[in-house]
């Protein structure tokens, strides 16, 4: 077992590397941008050139904050579904969250007509209707797969259910699409392939107290998480109320995934990989440790994703999605490898 | 006069349904005191789980009622249900990675603020916890890497770190071997003497059961259930009419349960210690009934003599009398002497 020291170090670690990776999300993409003037940006002066300024202060910092939230509340609502519904591979894509999510934006979006710019031009009443939907669809589905665990308690047709989910959304989406004009279906789709970019500090403004509240009830969660590592059972044997303490999981999911979808699209593979990440790095499945953990985790991997995807010194942006699968398939494969039994793995 | 930690009046458990209401057992009324260690023994099937499980409030009677120190536990709210009860439940649960120092520290659960922090007190108990069921130098190992017997210890101290007045197991010995399970026993009964806790736990080891416990329930399939001291519900009878089998029966000298197949006929048995006790259960196993010193002669005769320190056996069959160096070849001798016998009619009558 690594002790105290073990820790410390690599939580230091952890913050050293956001603060490293948030820096150079700043400087680096189709332009770069030395260091120097990002902190002079930051310091709330000016760049040397007017045009850097407003790159940053317009473009990159809006989305470098996105990022660091999207992969903070996507890690914490995986984690926090591993633990609830004992299998290592849930997380909000996986298990159909994002897919209810982005039915209710397929809703907004594609029935409306509102959106002809898509996201950027729908207004505030949009943006707020746009996350209400999504965290309304992110909640129902999130409900839906804990009925369902509940009455079937193997692993492996809970999976089996995210899919079907993912397939039902995508089902609905093309009959909207079907009477949609293509303006919105191109929208739609290039939504799919998941950014931080293109959210206005408007957006962010809904979207940061959104999933500041998601991980605040997470971190208020931690004490019953980890009773729920004994197993439902136990954690009720324990004084866990654990009706409420599942009520209060789905909401935290449903908010973090919910308002992560709708501005960013749905996105995969860091929920589950991140929590396993943070497991093999603190060996530990305690979620005091676990929840700051994934959370600083998961902001960092977004931003590195972010930053691949930007595709520093060129025009070209790569589709997130493609980024996060081809970082977080190996990690997948790595946990259903190294443990052949699902039932075992999800909390280590 | 000890204290009343558990009562039920006129119990009734099993599953509620729209449809079909099942009733596992019925009309159960029960005590358990404090510092009092029972056993609860009954058939599988017969409903010891669901009792346990009802007793905890894990689930609802279907009728009547359990009082824990005179309160109904589902009136109680969780934590404070969850101070005066804690359970060890049958089914292995993977834990992840958490040392055992951790999970007995998650006893402390309806203590703890918040955040599940420690205070010295609480480290104090979690130790406290560790050192009584002797997995002090498990503590800061991970659950996973343990081996079944130091994982159920590892339970039983998170169930005992929360303090509670009564502890619930159920079957804390079905995985283990029969040294870990008598350790694991008498760690229980030395834990209802020090501390005081009422112990209530389900097993299938009826001879430990026998030995251990101050008071037996047991439960036949459908009720009513039978409380009362090991030996006067031996003397009674209970125990066959709690484990009822065409096959078996329970033989009150022993405190076992014996295979009975058909006799196979009588065996006199002659000699002393040990090799003469072994010998005697190596002929009732092949289903002879065996037949010590006085009584009528039988046909065939086995004795158990002491050569140079060493025992060896002699069959003796009419006149024939043959000698064996070890118990095996004895008994096939018998068994081939009684084939031969059945064989042959004519020399049977």
């Amino acid at each position: 077992m690594r002790g105290e020291g073990w820790r410390n170090v690599a939580l230091g670690g952890l913050i050293l590397a956001l603060v490293g990776a948030f820096l150079l999300n700043l400087a680096l993409g189709s332009v770069r941008i030395p260091l120097s003037d990002v902190a002079a940006v930051l310091a709330g002066g000016e760049a040397s050139k007017a045009s850097w300024t407003y790159i940053i202060l317009e473009f990159r910092l809006p989305k470098a904050l996105t990022a660091m939230l999207a992969g903070a509340a996507l890690a914490v609502s995986g984690l926090q579904m591993q633990t609830l519904f004992r299998n290592p591979l849930a997380d909000p894509y996986i298990l159909g969250v994002s897919a209810g999510a982005s039915l209710g934006v397929a809703l907004v979006v594609l029935s409306t007509g509102a959106a002809t710019g898509f996201l950027a031009s729908v207004g505030l009443l949009g943006d707020l209707s746009l996350i209400l939907a999504a965290i309304t669809g992110a909640a129902i589905v999130t409900g839906l797969v804990m009925i369902v665990a509940r009455w079937l308690r193997q692993a492996m047709t809970l999976l089996i259910l995210g899919l079907m989910m993912g397939y039902a959304t995508g089902a609905v989406v093309s009959i909207l699409i079907y009477f949609s004009v293509p303006e919105q279906i191109q929208a739609y789709i290039t939504w799919t392939f998941g950014s931080f970019g293109g959210v206005t500090w408007r957006q962010l403004g809904i979207l940061a107290p959104v999933i500041g509240a998601g991980l605040v009830v997470a971190v208020l969660l931690v004490k019953p998480l980890n009773a729920l590592l004994l197993g439902e059972d136990y954690a009720r044997s324990m004084g866990v109320p654990v009706g409420r303490v599942r009520f209060w999981i789905i909401a935290s999911t449903a908010l973090l995934a919910g308002a992560v979808t709708a501005f960013c699209g749905p996105i995969a593979f860091l929920g589950v990989a991140v929590p396993h990440l943070c497991r093999s790095l603190f060996h530990t499945s305690d979620h005091r440790l676990l929840v700051p953990a994934t959370m600083l985790m998961g902001a960092l991997i977004a931003l590195l994703a972010d930053l691949v995807a930007a595709v520093p010194g060129s025009r070209a942006i790569l589709p997130l999605n493609a980024v996060t699968a081809l970082l977080g398939a190996p990690v997948v494969v790595w946990i259903i490898v190294r443990r052949g039994n699902l039932r075992s793995a999800f909390a280590s | 006069m000890p204290d009343l930690v558990l009562e039920t009046h006129d119990l009734a458990i099993g599953y509620p349904g729209k449809r079909q209401r099942r009733v596992v057992a019925e009309g159960i009324n029960l005590r358990l005191y404090g510092g009092e260690l029972v056993c609860l023994l009954g058939p599988n099937g017969a409903g010891k789980s669901t009792l346990l499980r009802t007793l905890a409030g894990m689930q609802r009677p279907l009728a009547g009622r359990v009082t824990l120190s005179g309160i109904d536990p589902h009136r109680l709210p969780p934590r404070e249900l969850a101070r005066r009860l804690s359970v060890v439940l049958t089914e292995r649960t993977e834990v992840g990675a958490l040392s055992a120092r951790a999970v007995v520290a998650l006893g402390r659960y309806p203590h703890t603020d918040w955040t599940g922090r420690l205070t010295p007190l609480d480290e104090a108990a979690v130790e406290r916890a560790l050192a009584a069921v002797g997995a002090a130098p498990l503590a800061s190992r991970f659950v996973g890497e343990l081996s079944d017997g130091e994982r159920q210890k590892v339970l039983i101290a998170r169930a005992l770190a929360q303090e509670p007045r009564l502890l619930l197991l159920d079957e804390p010995t079905a995985f283990l071997d029969l040294p870990r399970r008598v350790e694991i026993m008498s760690l229980l009964r030395r834990l209802a003497r020090e501390t005081g806790q009422s112990i209530l736990l389900s097993t299938h080891d009826l001879d430990l059961a026998l030995r251990g416990a101050d008071r037996l329930w047991l439960l036949p399939p459908g009720g009513p259930l039978r409380a009362g001291v090991p030996e006067e519900l031996v003397l009674e009878g209970a125990f066959q009419a709690t484990f009822p089998s065409a096959d078996v029966t329970f033989d009150a000298h022993s405190g076992h349960f014996k295979l009975h197949g058909p006799s196979c006929g009588h065996v006199d048995l002659a000699g002393e210690g040990l090799p003469a006790l072994w010998t005697g259960r190596a002929l009732e196993r092949e289903g002879y009934v065996v037949n010590g010193r006085g009584g009528p002669p039988s046909a065939v005769r086995v004795e158990v003599c002491d050569r140079d320190g060493r025992p060896v056996w002699r069959v003796r069959r009419a006149e024939v009398c043959r000698e064996y160096p070890t118990l095996s070849q004895a008994v096939g001798e018998v068994k081939a002497g009684s084939a031969q016998a059945a064989a042959t009619p004519s020399t049977a009558f």
